[in-house]
């Protein structure tokens, strides 16, 4: 396989580092079941990864290893070069790993506005005595990171309903409003979990446009895990395929759609 | 047609987090703030403050307190009673302790260990969820009200069990004990409602709000995207607390001025407050007040009605009142869940097109 | 043996038999929790209802009497018959039974999607309602019930056991029934879940309403039964206790003491409901023995809340619960 771990400049001007996460041996059991086999791989700073298999691979289930939420029974999670300990997942999202979720995980009792506001909180520090009184430096907080908030909204094109609760919306706005909470993190690494799922053309085409724009805007480094192959292969620079918890391929898009063991899986010949 | 927003433009952000963002509403809240504060205090009554305006005070604190940890933050609490107890309890040993010092810092201080006994008991919470939390918080309920009735420090060795409030007073005006005019027990009142109800606002509208929202609605995600749950959690316990501990302080000194804790702060207690919030809105500032309004004067109502008005017997009335309650919870679960706060925001929306059905 | 080991076994069975009757009221609870997923906090006042009721009919009372005496100035109270025990029980699950329906289709129906939260609460009110409802209906002072249930020191088990161990054993034949009735519904229960079609259906919605509902099995049916049979067992629990207590508003706050036993037991498991209530029986008793004197008394109050509390800090899903995994 041609050899595109080097850190290098892609067709389209965007830079790809060094290594930023790796996954060594991840094993990953529920009881009796191991929905994580023996994974590894890699994630590089500024890339865009996908992550594919059939139903039931463990995609989600290696995205909440990521998160801090499962932790695996044998293996390492390494990010920006060290080893990362067992840590809960609000450490995780500290060290600036945000993500959106397989099914919609919006706050419904809050408005657009508010739940993208909660995507900040890792960097507002004001206390609760600050917070209490309100004039002074938390509400000047409060406004610099409203100000950081709308300017995502404007983005995502979504300011018509920034005052809406959450819970009366249209599934694909939902699903923008998810991602822009994952944006306002501001994270290193952003982790989307079938971002395109249950979208018609149009609204997958504006979707794939704003992670694009996030990648090339922003330099973030974005894994996703996606069952629409023609966007994984516009979308993506390296690939991920699992089965039944173990990796089955890894490489460009082109390289993965020849793998023989990928198409396999795809079309249910079975195999161990 | 008076009631509108055409034309208000808001061109900051702090303008556009306001309270009040539509004129109207502003003049409103001055207009209530300056006859709480410049009207009522002239004509007030012992009657009127001992049956509807104090105890309305002290339980929107509560009420607030309780939203707080329930309405905003999704833990439920059983425990009101038990924790307007301890409040009640330490304002009284402070007093006791030291009659120099003013009373107002005293029900601060009642406040403060009310909370720390509020994050004791909040620890759990962190294990446990939902109903099972709610049965724990029997547990501090029960064992509060057990713990000031059976250990005599408590109660300064009494023979009979009971508390009761000395006189204090606050700029040379007494506000508890019998020599209290209405006047002052209701200001003294009404001055801390103010205040916390403002700091109240604050703290929900802002970052700490939003945390414990995001653990009401969602509190595995809420982890995920970085709310610490611990911190989230036992924050909103301990202001709760200290609210509950607040209103249980003056529920004591100023309100009842004795106390037998079985009678006063009984698991009753809990479920008082617990439906002055669902029927006033969970979540909401403004539902607490109207929760605690409601549950106020409904039995004065009652009684005036029924005893009064039809010359029935108190207790028949009182047996009707737990019914209407009772019904009126159901009822305004399945209509509104979101109680008056909900039908008074609804009723806004019509009121910003009226006279235009739509 | 030493007399203090011996009162100390004294109150341990004691305990069990108390816990017997702290199962009976938590059964109800696990009933309906395991059908509807709901928590009926009303089950005390249930329990409480029944039995006013039965005593009502048995006296022959006038229903609302109070009422009617405030409205038209009247002042009936009796008819002047009085009902056999059997009928009048037969007659209080004729109640029992047209109260589920109203409560299923007041209530229920209109709560179907709601949070569990918005539920519980939903049945603090009920029971409210109903405690009111109940004093207005045969008024609130305290009654005597008897049912002809036999009461006071079981002779044979005092003279037994003074014969082996030199100290008789005081135990209460009413607890005795009270156990042999508390094991007979439990039996019962378990049979009609496991082997009758409704009971198989009742399995069913417990699991999951949606693929019930798409099977053909009337939920509503379902509820209706459910809350029938709970019922029903709240009204053993009214007689029980209102045999040993009186009838009388106290009867509620019994409930309350169930929701430990639940926690404890698991709120969907019904071995649980009465392993659960054998053990906080045993373990109030036993506590208030040893530990109550030293600090006061009384513990009886708390010491299960607090039980319970600090188990589900170590295992929140109790003793048969089902484990909780959470997803995102």
């Amino acid at each position: 396989m041609k050899d595109t771990t080097e850190p290098h400049t892609t067709a389209d001007g965007r830079k790809i580092g060094g290594v930023l996460m790796e996954m060594r041996n991840i094993t990953l059991r529920f009881g009796g079941v191991e929905a994580l086999r023996d994974i590894s791989f890699d994630i590089r700073a500024g890339e865009v990864r996908a992550i594919i298999g059939p139903n039931g691979a463990g995609k989600s289930s290696m995205l909440n290893v990521i998160s801090g939420f499962y932790h695996p029974q044998e293996g390492e999670v390494w990010f920006r070069g060290q080893r990362r300990p067992s840590m809960k997942p609000y450490q995780v999202a500290r060290q600036g790993i945000a993500r959106t979720f397989q099914n919609i995980a919006l706050f419904d009792g809050m408005s657009v506005l508010d739940n993208i506001m909660t995507g900040r909180l890792t960097h507002m520090h004001a206390g609760l005595f600050a917070q209490a009184l309100w004039w002074g430096r938390a509400q000047k907080e409060e406004v610099a990171n409203r100000e950081k908030v709308e300017r995502i909204i404007d983005f995502l094109e979504i300011q018509h309903i920034r005052k809406t609760p959450v819970g009366r919306l249209p599934y694909g706005l939902k699903k923008r409003v998810e991602l822009a909470r994952a944006l306002a993190a501001e994270p290193m690494l952003l982790l989307l979990d079938e971002p395109m799922a249950g979208m018609n053309v149009e609204e997958k085409e504006d979707m794939s446009r704003f992670i694009l724009d996030v990648n090339d805007e922003f330099g973030t480094t974005i894994a996703l895990i996606e069952h629409d192959m023609g966007v994984v292969m516009d979308l993506s620079d390296r690939v991920v395929v699992m089965d039944y918890g173990k990796k089955i391929g890894d490489g460009t898009p082109a390289e993965v759609r020849a793998n023989p063991a990928v198409i396999d899986a795809y079309l249910g010949v079975a195999h161990d | 047609m008076f009631y509108r927003e055409a034309g208000d433009f808001k061109t900051s952000y702090v303008a556009d987090s306001q309270t009040f963002p539509i004129a109207f509403d502003r003049w409103r809240y001055y207009a209530v703030l300056a006859v709480a504060f410049g009207v009522i205090p002239f004509f007030i009554n012992d009657y009127w403050a001992n049956a509807v305006l104090i105890p309305f005070l002290i339980y929107a604190i509560a009420a607030i307190g309780l939203n707080i940890l329930t309405g905003y933050c999704g833990q439920v609490s059983l425990g009101t009673g038990g924790f307007m107890a301890v409040g009640a309890y330490a304002v009284y040993k402070l007093m006791t302790a030291f009659p120099d010092i003013s009373i107002v810092i005293h029900i601060l201080l009642a406040g403060g260990i009310t909370a720390a006994v509020g994050v004791l008991f909040g620890l759990p919470s962190l294990r446990i969820k939902g109903f099972y939390l709610a049965v724990a918080t029997l547990a501090a309920q029960f064992f509060l009200v057990w713990l000031f009735n059976r250990v005599p420090w408590f109660y300064n060795y009494s023979a009979s069990g009971q508390i009761s409030s000395p006189e204090r007073t606050v700029l040379g005006v007494a506000v508890t004990g019998p020599a209290a005019p209405a006047w002052a027990s209701y200001m003294i009142c009404l001055v801390f409602v103010a205040v916390l109800a403002w700091v109240a606002r604050n703290l929900t509208r802002g970052n700490l709000g939003r945390q414990w929202m995001a653990i009401r609605d969602m509190d595995i995600a809420a982890e995920i995207i970085g709310v610490n749950p611990l911190m989230a959690k036992l924050t909103a316990f301990a202001i709760s607390s200290f609210f509950v501990g607040v209103a249980g302080a003056l529920f004591f000194a100023v309100y009842l001025g004795a106390v037998e804790v079985g009678e006063a702060f009984g698991i009753q207690k809990s479920f008082l407050v617990l439906f002055m919030i669902i029927i006033g809105g969970l979540g909401s500032i403004f539902g607490s007040f109207a929760g605690a309004a409601f549950l106020v004067l409904l039995p004065v109502f009652l009684k005036n009605v029924l005893v009064g008005g039809l010359g029935w017997p108190t207790d028949l009335a009182a047996h009707i009142e737990l019914m209407i309650v009772g019904g009126l919870i159901v009822a305004f679960l399945i209509a509104e869940p979101h109680g008056i706060a909900q039908l008074w925001r609804v009723a806004k929306e019509k009121l910003r097109l009226w006279p235009f059905p739509h | 043996m030493p007399d203090t080991l011996l009162f100390a076994a004294e109150v341990t069975l004691n305990g069990l038999m108390a816990g017997v009757m702290y199962a009976l009221v938590a059964l109800g609870f696990v009933l309906i929790f395991k059908a509807s997923g709901i928590f009926n906090y009303a089950q005390g006042v249930m329990a409480l209802f029944a039995a006013l009721t039965l005593v009502g009919i048995q006296q022959g009372q006038v229903p609302f009497a109070h009422l009617i005496n405030a409205v038209f100035g009247t002042s009936v109270h009796h008819f002047g018959w009085t009902v056999p025990s059997l009928l009048a029980i037969a007659l209080t699950v004729v109640v029992m039974i047209a109260l589920a329906i109203a409560v299923e289709r007041l209530v229920l129906k209109y709560l179907v999607n709601q949070e569990p939260i918005i539920l519980f609460m939903a049945t603090i009110g009920l029971a409210y309602f109903l405690e009111g409802f109940g004093d207005v209906m045969w008024g609130a002072d305290i009654k005597r019930l008897d049912v002809g249930l036999p009461q006071g020191l079981n002779s044979v088990i005092d003279e037994t056991t003074f014969n082996i161990f030199g100290y008789g054993f005081f135990i209460d034949n009413l607890d005795i029934v009270a156990t042999v009735i508390a094991a007979a519904l439990v039996l019962s229960l378990t049979v009609y879940s496991q082997f009758s079609r409704d009971g198989r259906a009742l399995r069913a919605v417990a699991d999951d309403h949606q693929a019930a509902l798409s099977v053909g099995i009337s939920l509503r049916y379902i509820w209706v039964l459910v809350w029938a049979i709970a019922g029903f067992v709240a009204l053993v629990a009214g007689i029980m206790w209102g045999t040993k207590l009186g009838v009388q508003f106290s009867l509620s706050l019994i409930a309350l003491k169930a929701l430990p036993v639940l926690m404890l037991g698991g709120f969907t498991s019904i071995p649980g409901a009465i392993v659960g209530g054998l053990i906080i029986g045993m373990g109030e008793k036993l506590f208030e023995f040893f530990v109550g004197p030293l600090i006061g008394g009384a513990t009886e109050n708390w010491f299960a809340y607090v039980l319970a509390l600090l188990f589900l800090v170590f295992r929140p899903q109790g003793l048969f619960g089902e484990k909780i995994i959470e997803r995102v």
